[in-house]
């Protein structure tokens, strides 16, 4: 029990028509975990929840949820999701709402704490069709509360909800993890990823470009950038292990390194380098350099279908 | 939310993976009772469904109301009144039906895939909601064809009353399947007119025979002719079997056609 993996992916693979949404993606997630899922829009992220959620079926590859299926794993009452849209009903109150998807589960949370944990037992009784976007975002998180789910997949949670509103679901969501929950979220706020997640998955084009916690991301990421006058170009600089990559721009040099003291000392003693300038990379720095499209050039044929919905 | 106030079942326990499913595949009270609030609460819907088939009395009914059938026993009222509550009743239940399309719009379906409710499960609820809004259709037709005058025998009441109510059923299948394979904003709009040619054929807007052999021999083949017999049969003293044969042939290709429907759409997402 206590080796068995809340999410299992394995080789994940999804297409659609022509567009390669996903390309080869692992995911483990223990029992505890609270995970983001960090990446750009069109990175795959919502792609790779509905595989988790047995809502599509990978075109290769495979997912396991609790050593199950992913439906099976649903059909046991062990996973809830809040999903970016959709999903709830308009014709209903915000209780009655919570009070139905406790109907579907054998046993559920008082729909009285599950409101007010959510922060919205004051809407009890609007009708959904008039509530917000926030407020609807709250209710979604109820509903993924009232079955008190082993597993809880939350797809750009707290799109819509203004600050006091963010802070509160996360504090709820921490508390949660003590007890043993298991949380997966994506986001592409790097803030939310960086404070709440105790591990980030950065995905790119369908894949998984790093994995760490939030210090280990920031490390990657967290380089240094050097830059400097050459006379000419040194095939040298990009054979040093600390250095991970060398752009020429006439005569300027710009070089990304983990370790610039060690990139610095082989400038200055080995080359011509003048007007020597380092700078620190920050963690959106980063992300970027982690996620843009020309991080890595070898990958090509992206194609942004902006099925990610924005806030 | 920062403050949780209940504390209900000891909130700090360890979260257990224990199998969650629900008795009966979810079916329960609380499932049905929000699904008959939600049907209840599309005013629109609710009265179409029963000032179209009173207005229809009004105007078809009323005038020969008091004359009588072949037999002498029962009136031309009467045999307009039952007609048009079965079709109250097909009309409510296919649009409860129908309000599937609705919820498939608000990516509702899809949110039921996330939890352990069975898809049988939420099928029977629906028939069952259904019923409960075709009910009143048929309990309302009753109440204003004894406020035009007509009164039905006891007898008369029951079997046209519970083969209005339980042939609905058939609708409701139709409902649903429509409702499974249209967009929502035209479900109603189909439906309508079909609804209208059904109830034709089967004859709930005039008897089939003033219309001729050929069409007495397609419109035995229709969904809303079997019942439209049955419910009408205290009033001729006619019985065959057939006609329930026609019901429940009907309501295995709907019920058929929603299943299959509802497996294509959970395919799709």
């Amino acid at each position: 029990m206590s080796q068995l993996l809340a999410v299992d992916a394995q080789g994940l693979h999804k297409s659609f028509g022509t567009v390669h949404a996903v390309r080869g993606l692992d995911l483990q997630v223990k029992p505890g975990e609270v995970v983001a899922f960090l990446g750009p829009n069109g990175a795959g992220k919502t792609t790779t929840i509905d595989m988790i959620l047995g809502l599509s079926e990978p075109t290769k590859g495979s997912v396991k949820v609790y050593g199950g299926t992913p439906r099976q794993a649903i059909a046991r009452g062990q996973v809830a999701a809040v999903m970016q849209t959709g999903g709830l009903l308009r014709d209903i109150t915000v209780k009655e709402t919570v009070q139905l998807t406790a109907a579907m589960f054998d046993s559920a949370r008082p729909v009285a704490e599950v409101l007010e944990r959510a922060g919205i037992a004051d809407l009890a009784d609007r009708r959904v069709e008039k509530c917000s976007g926030g407020q609807q975002q709250r209710l979604r998180f109820a509903m993924a509360l009232v079955s008190d789910p082993g597993l809880m997949i939350l797809d750009e949670p707290t799109t819509g909800m203004d600050v006091t509103g963010r802070r509160e679901f996360w504090h709820a969501i921490r508390q949660d993890a003590q007890r043993g929950r298991t949380v997966v979220f994506a986001t592409h706020y790097l803030d939310e990823a960086d404070a709440y997640a105790d591990r980030i998955v950065l995905v790119r084009q369908g894949r998984v470009v790093a994995d760490g916690t939030a210090a280990e991301i920031k490390n990657l990421a967290a380089g240094r950038t050097i830059r400097a006058a050459l006379s000419h170009e040194d095939p040298r600089l990009v054979r040093l292990p600390q250095v991970d990559s060398v752009e020429y721009d006439g005569a300027r040099v710009t070089i990304r390194s983990q370790d610039s003291d060690a990139v610095l000392r082989f400038l200055l003693a080995e080359t011509d380098a003048h007007d020597v300038e380092v700078s620190a990379n920050n963690l959106e720095d980063a992300f970027v350099a982690l996620t843009s499209d020309d991080a890595e050039p070898a990958v090509v044929g992206q194609h942004h279908t902006g099925s990610e919905a924005q806030a | 939310m920062s403050v949780p106030s209940s504390t209900a079942a000891d909130p700090l326990a360890e979260i257990q993976l224990v199998d969650r499913k629900p008795a009966a595949g979810g079916i329960n009270g609380t499932f049905l009772w929000i699904e008959i609030k939600r049907l209840l609460r599309n005013r629109r819907t609710l009265i179409f469904t029963i000032a179209i088939p009173a207005l229809f009395f009004a105007i078809f009914g009323l005038s020969n109301k008091n004359q009588m059938l072949p037999g002498g026993t029962h009136s031309y009222g009467e045999y307009i009144l039952i007609s048009l509550t079965v079709y109250a009743a097909m009309t409510s239940a296919t649009a409860s039906g129908s309000q599937v399309a609705v919820e498939r719009a608000q990516g509702w379906s899809r949110q039921l895939r996330l939890t352990p409710l069975r898809p049988g499960a939420y099928i029977v609820v629906k028939a069952a909601a259904a019923l409960a809004m075709s009910l009143i259709a048929v309990v309302a037709q009753f109440v204003i064809g004894s406020l035009f005058g007509v009164h039905l025998d006891a007898g008369t009441l029951v079997v046209a009353g519970l083969a209005a109510w339980l042939g609905s059923l058939v609708f409701a299948a139709l409902g649903l399947m429509v409702g499974y394979l249209m967009p929502s904003q035209n479900v109603m709009q189909l439906l309508g007119p079909v609804l209208a040619i059904m109830a034709m054929l089967g004859g709930l807007f005039m008897p089939v025979e003033i219309m001729g052999d050929t069409f007495v021999g397609i419109a035995k083949w229709t969904p809303a002719y079997g019942i439209g017999q049955i419910a009408r049969s205290p009033l001729t003293g006619n019985w065959d079997w057939l006609w329930v044969l026609n019901a429940v042939v009907w309501l295995a290709v709907f019920v058929t056609g929603a299943a299959l429907a509802f497996r294509k759409d959970t395919q799709r997402v």
